[in-house]
Order: C-alpha cells, then structure tokens, then sequence
C-alpha cells in the first residue's frame, strides 16, 4: 500500500513538474521565433560535447532501473551498486553542464547578456538544479542501502526516486531536442 | 426525539494547548485535523492583515480628492489586499476545511501523507510571512496581485516588495501543490472499503478535482515568477520591453490564474452540495451532473485564460476562441445551479445560517457569473476592463461565491470540529450584516464602473454620482467588517458556551457525522458499510436505503 501510494505521489509530481518544465520550453520556442537572438547566439553551443554528455544521462536512467531490479530480486549488493554508477553518471553530466556554461560565460555569453543567455541558463539551471536533487536523493537511497535498510524486495523510496529520475532523464532529451538539435536541422 | 439524553463530551478530543507539551505538540503536529485548524487560523491571521488593509482603502474612497492616503501606500494596501485574499486566505481556507474534512468523509484516519500535510501547511504560512516582511524591508509590492510586467520589472518598480512577491508566492505554491499531490494520493487509495469513487461526498470530489488543477495551473506561475525573479535580481532579459516580451508574462500568469479562479469556485460547490441536501431533507439532485460539470469546468478552466487579455490587442481570432470557451462555462456552471434549486425543490426546506447562506450563494454567485459573463463578450470587455465593474465581479464571485460557501461550510462543520453549534441568534444577525453590506459595497460598483471610474487609482474627481456612490460603497464595506466581529464573538462565547452538538446534529448522511465530535485522535475504530452516497441514512433506514433505488 505505502509504496503504490509513494509512487502514486511521484507521478502526480513529476506531472506536475512536467508542466513547469513545458512552460520554459514553450517560452524558450517563443523567444526563439520572436527575434533573431536566439538563433545568432546559439552557434556559440556546442552540440557535439554535451551530446556525449547526454548518452551519460541516457546511461544512468539504465543503471537506476538495473539496480532497482537488483533489489527485487532480493539483492541489495546489486542495487548498492546500480546507485553508485548511477550517481557517477550524473555527476558527469553536470560536470559537462558545467563545462558547457564556462565555455559560454568565456565567450561573454552569461544570464543578462541578452535574452538567448536569459532563456538559455534559466531552462538548463532549472534541469540542472533537479539532477542535483536527484543526486542527493540518489546519495541518501546509497547509504540507506549500504546501513542496510532495504531488507525486502520492494521500497517505497527506491521506487519513487526511480521514477523521479528517469523524469529528470526525459525532460532532458526533450530540452536537448529544442535547444541542441533543432537548430542543426 | 429523546431530551432526556445529555450527549457525552468525546474521549479525548485534540490535546490543549494550555498543558505543558501542549504547544510544540500542535506545532510538530501531523494529523489531518489539527493541521487543518492551523490552515484555518493561518487563514484568520492574514484574513485580519487583508481585511484591514482594504478598509483603510474605503476610508480613503470615502470622498472625492482625499488625502488620507498617499498613492503609494494604496498601491501596496490593493496589492497586498489581492495577493492576501487570494493566496492566504481563500486558499489555506478551503484547503484547510479540505484537510479537516475529506479523511473524515471517506471514512480514512489521516491523509495519506501526513507529514507531507504538515509541510504543505507551514509553506503556506511561512511563505505568507515572508511576503508581510517586505512591509518592514522597504515596501509591500504594488504592482497589482497579477503584477503585469512591466511596471513590476525593476526599473519600474525599485523596491524589493516586487522580489518579496515572487519568493512569497513560491514558497506557499509550493506547499499548495504537495498540499494537492496528497489529497489526490488520499482520495484515490484510502477510500472506506466499499466507497466507489461515485459514492463519495461530492466535496470530496470538488477537492480531487481541485487537485488536479492545483497541479495543472501553479507550475505556469511558479515558471513566471521565476522568470520575474531572474529579471529583477539577475538582469534577465524575459519581459523586458526592448529584448523580451511582457506579453508571456500575462500568459503564463492567466494560464494559472483562470484555473486559480475555479481553485477557488470548485470547492466551494462542493460545500454547497453537502449544505443544500442536508438543510433540505432531501438527497442531492443529479449527483451525476454535478460531478461532471465540475469536471468539464476544469477542462474548461484551461483554454479561457486570454479573456483576461482582451486589451491587450490579441486579434480577433485569438479573441473569438477564447470568448466562446468563456461563455461555454456558463453552461455546467448553470447546470449547477439548477441541481441545487431542484435538491431544495419539494424539500423542507430548514433556513438556519448555514442554509441563507447557501441559498444566497446560488443568488450571489449567479450574478457573478452573469457580470463574468459580460467579459466574456469582447466588446463589453473592452469598454468595461480595468474599472470598478471588474472589482464588483470579482467580489461577486470571491465573496459571493467563495466566502458565503465558506461560511455555510463554518457553521455546518464547526459542530463536527468544535463539539459546539455555533449560536442561531448571533449568526442570523452576522448573516443579516453581512449580506446588506456586501450588496451595498458591490453592487454599486457596477455603476461606478459604467460611469467609467478606474480601478487602482487612489482618489478621484468629483464626479457626479462618484462620491455618493463611493460614500454608500465604503458604508457598506464597514458594516461587513462589523458583521466579522459579531462572527468572531459567535465563535469565542460558542467555543466556551455553545449548545453541545453530539455526533450528528444535523441527521446528515456522510462519514464525518458518524464518529464523535470532535473526533477523536483516531478518527474511527470501524466504519459503517458504504453502499451507496448516504451512509448514514443507509444505516438509520435498513428498510429504505438508497442504494436499493440505484442500479
């Protein structure tokens, strides 16, 4: 019952969620067609780099659910693991995030330059901000199955942070589709 | 009925806040009833700031060319009065007879996330206190509640009230959207065994309705006032004038503010359909109806908000679609109205306070709508936007609507809370009040409206009509504030003196009247069995329940 109802409450959030997320993309595409802004400082992107970073995210959305799997076959040991390498992605896909913001403030590009740098770090730092979330929660999840917790088969939390982070993961591939790869085309 | 019978106080009741732990122990509280009497005083508390805010306004309105107030104070008493009535009173108000209630009526013993409840509840309090602090840290925002761009962008407005406005607002969103997620995980999974989902008390279903509006309509203002906040503290460039677009503000606010208003409307539909049946001895006529107007208003709720934008030069297209969406939802919102006239009809019918006010909701709510109605007609909004007409409606349907629900619901529930009735005597006279004060402050606002005076500005010419009017407006707005006092005194001397209610005062049919008032910690040892929406009557009439005449 407790964990239907905790994955219940995830879904709904992450629905919820979703609906933040869509207003800055939809606000991004609005910006982008109102002048040529966007579309002349967006060269300064590179597609390339974070595209790699991105099969990073990609990957760990693979990991959490291996591990997950790993519990419900009543091996914590593998779950330990699923989240550790799952952490170690994320963290590499903030350090290309990281990266990919250094290089754009090198090039004079920061948050009040104009409204690419405006649209630009406010939709990605908010992507941002929830895969750190998701790292924490990832991190607390690691050490309560390390202190040995997750004596079952089932959690309510393992799940819950399970569907939060493959939402963190898809909310991705959509702000990468509109920022990254529409323009290429 | 048996007089001899003395109604047994409850067990145990809440635990008072006079012993030792007695106030950390409400502080740290995670059940469902206490936590929804502390969303009800938090709503009291700002009630209060809001309600004197607005009256220094009348006092000011009182005559043509007055000084009593500068302009910039009246910027920040209407936009604090908007911002307060809305977010942190309306809204904790019916969230908080939410969280009191709906367990209780689907026969559960707490939400099913209870500390998530008391995180819900101290984000709204804390984020409200948050946006009074800017009183003290160099002025109250006053660029309206809706708070266009770009008279709110930093150039315009330079003092932190605006910055305030933005975190506050966060801060309770954010505990109104888990305060949502937990009402639907609570309504969906902790049903008593046997309630259907078209059992349920409708209020039940007006609050997951209102749930999932909750979780639609707060994320576009979240992203709105973050992108507001960015501007101002960061230099962004989003509703800037030059490089941005002031416009999308005005979309992603109506995007959650057009829901917001049936946040607030859906609710108090749902006390109405509690109220109306029991005071009418009658089961609630078209159940089925009620249901799915509430929801095809939510769908609804969602494709009108540009009819608050008419002004701003749309084009006839955008402005055709979104009036007829509009004036669509007079249809279930009219389809409402005829279920609560029809449940009355052929009733007996009992006129105690609850009941006036119920009844004169559906006449008080219904001229809203008709004066909503008006802007949903391009023409007519464009003549009538941003005068006194607009401050009428939105009364109308605020107070009209959601306060008169409000208080039919206060006096209906506050035995099941209380263990008291509140006094006959004292509420007729509050009613009576109340009702003469609110049409005399509103209704003539229409005229003032027609006549072409602008709203949010702090005086005006002497006109002819504008100072009687304005005079008989504020006459009106201080007989209310007097009507709150005599409903304070009723609360404070029935609190101590009250009739004892007992369980079930008003014979009424849903879960909540079956355990004790007030409730004991845990709410219920066992339930009755639920076969159909009136449990109680079921229970007291084994020889003509209602689930025999249906299906």
């Amino acid at each position: 019952m407790k964990t239907m109802q905790t994955k219940l409450l995830m879904k709904f959030f992450i629905a919820s969620e979703a609906i933040f997320f869509i207003s800055l993309i939809i606000s991004y595409i609005y910006y982008r067609h109102l002048s040529d802004v966007i579309s002349i400082t967006d060269n300064h992107l590179d597609a390339t780099s974070t595209g790699i970073f991105t099969v990073f995210l990609l990957a760990s959305s693979g990991t959490i659910w291996w591990g997950r799997r790993g519990l419900h076959q009543g091996k914590p040991k593998t779950l330990a693991l699923g989240l550790a390498i799952t952490i170690v992605l994320g963290a590499i896909f903030l350090y290309g995030q990281g990266r990919e913001y250094a290089h754009l403030i090198q090039d004079d590009i920061t948050i009040d330059r104009n409204i690419f740098g405006s649209a630009f770090f406010t939709l990605t730092g908010f992507h941002a901000l929830h895969v750190l979330t998701g790292l924490v929660i990832l991190c607390i999840i690691l050490g309560l199955t390390l202190a040995g917790d997750y004596q079952g088969t089932d959690s309510a939390g393992v799940a819950s942070a399970e569907i939060y982070w493959h939402f963190v993961d898809a909310v991705w591939i959509i702000v990468f589709t509109v920022i990254y790869l529409i323009p290429l085309l | 009925m048996n007089k001899l019978i003395t109604i047994p106080e409850a067990e145990k009741g809440l635990p008072s806040v006079r012993t030792d732990l007695g106030l950390l122990q409400w502080i740290s509280s995670v059940d469902h009833k206490q936590l929804g009497i502390m969303y009800l005083l938090t709503a009291l508390l700002f009630f209060v700031a809001g309600g004197t805010e607005v009256m220094l306004m009348r006092i000011q309105l009182m005559v043509p060319n007055n000084t009593f107030l500068s302009p910039e104070a009246y910027n920040q008493l209407f936009t604090m009065h908007g911002t307060t009535m809305i977010f942190l009173v309306l809204m904790p108000t019916l969230i908080g007879l939410g969280v009191y209630m709906v367990p209780l009526m689907i026969g559960a013993n707490d939400m099913a996330f209870p500390r998530l409840n008391a995180f819900s509840l101290w984000m709204t309090l804390f984020g409200g206190l948050i946006l009074y602090f800017s009183f003290l840290d160099g002025g109250a925002p006053n660029a309206g509640w809706f708070n266009y761009v770009p008279l709110s962008n930093s150039n315009f407005s330079s003092s932190k009230g605006v910055d305030y406005y933005c975190i506050g607002l966060i801060l309770t969103g954010i505990g109104t959207v888990t305060g949502a997620l937990n009402f639907v995980v609570t309504i969906l999974t902790m049903r008593a065994p046997g309630m259907k989902m078209t059992y349920m008390p409708i209020f039940v279903w007006m609050m997951l309705i209102t749930a999932f509006l909750i979780l639609g309509a707060f994320p576009a203002l979240n992203a709105g006032l973050s992108m507001l906040l960015i501007d101002r503290q960061l230099h962004a460039h989003f509703f800037s004038p030059s490089s941005g677009s002031p416009i999308l503000w005005q979309h992603l606010f109506w995007a959650f503010g057009h829901p917001e208003v049936y946040i607030l409307a859906l609710p108090p539909f749902g006390i109405l359909s509690e109220v109306v049946p029991v005071f009418s001895r009658q089961p609630i006529f078209g159940y089925r109806f009620l249901v799915g107007s509430g929801i095809a208003i939510a769908l609804l709720a969602f494709g009108v908000w540009a009819h608050h934008m008419f002004a701003t030069g749309l084009g006839n297209p955008v402005n055709g679609f979104f009036a007829l969406g509009s004036v669509l939802i007079g249809i279930p919102t009219g389809i409402k109205v005829f279920s609560w006239a029809l449940t009355m009809y052929g009733g007996s019918i009992r006129f105690n306070t609850a009941m006036l006010f119920a009844t004169s909701f559906i006449v008080e709510f219904t001229i809203g709508g008709l004066s909503g109605m008006s802007f949903a007609l391009v023409p007519l909004d464009w003549q009538l936007t941003d005068t006194y007409y607009v401050v009428a409606h939105i009364h109308y349907v605020f107070l009209g609507g959601t306060l008169y629900s409000v208080f039919a619901g206060l006096f209906y529930w506050f035995p099941k809370i209380t263990g008291r009735k509140l006094s006959e005597k004292l509420g007729r006279i509050f009613f009576g009040m109340f009702f003469v004060g609110f049409n005399l402050t509103f209704i003539l606002q229409h005229i003032l409206g027609v006549l072409g005076m602008t709203r949010r500005v702090y005086t005006y010419p002497d006109l002819p009509h504008f100072g009687a009017l304005n005079m008989a407006s504020s006459i009106g707005a201080f007989l209310m504030g007097a009507s709150m006092l005599v409903l304070f005194w009723n609360i404070w001397t029935s609190l101590r003196k009250g009739e004892k209610a007992g369980d079930n005062p008003w014979n009424a049919w849903t879960l909540e009247w079956y355990t004790s008032s007030p409730p004991d910690p845990k709410n219920f040892e066992a339930v009755p069995p639920v076969r159909s929406a009136r449990p109680l009557w079921d229970m007291k009439h084994p020889e003509n329940p209602d689930w025999k005449h249906h299906h």
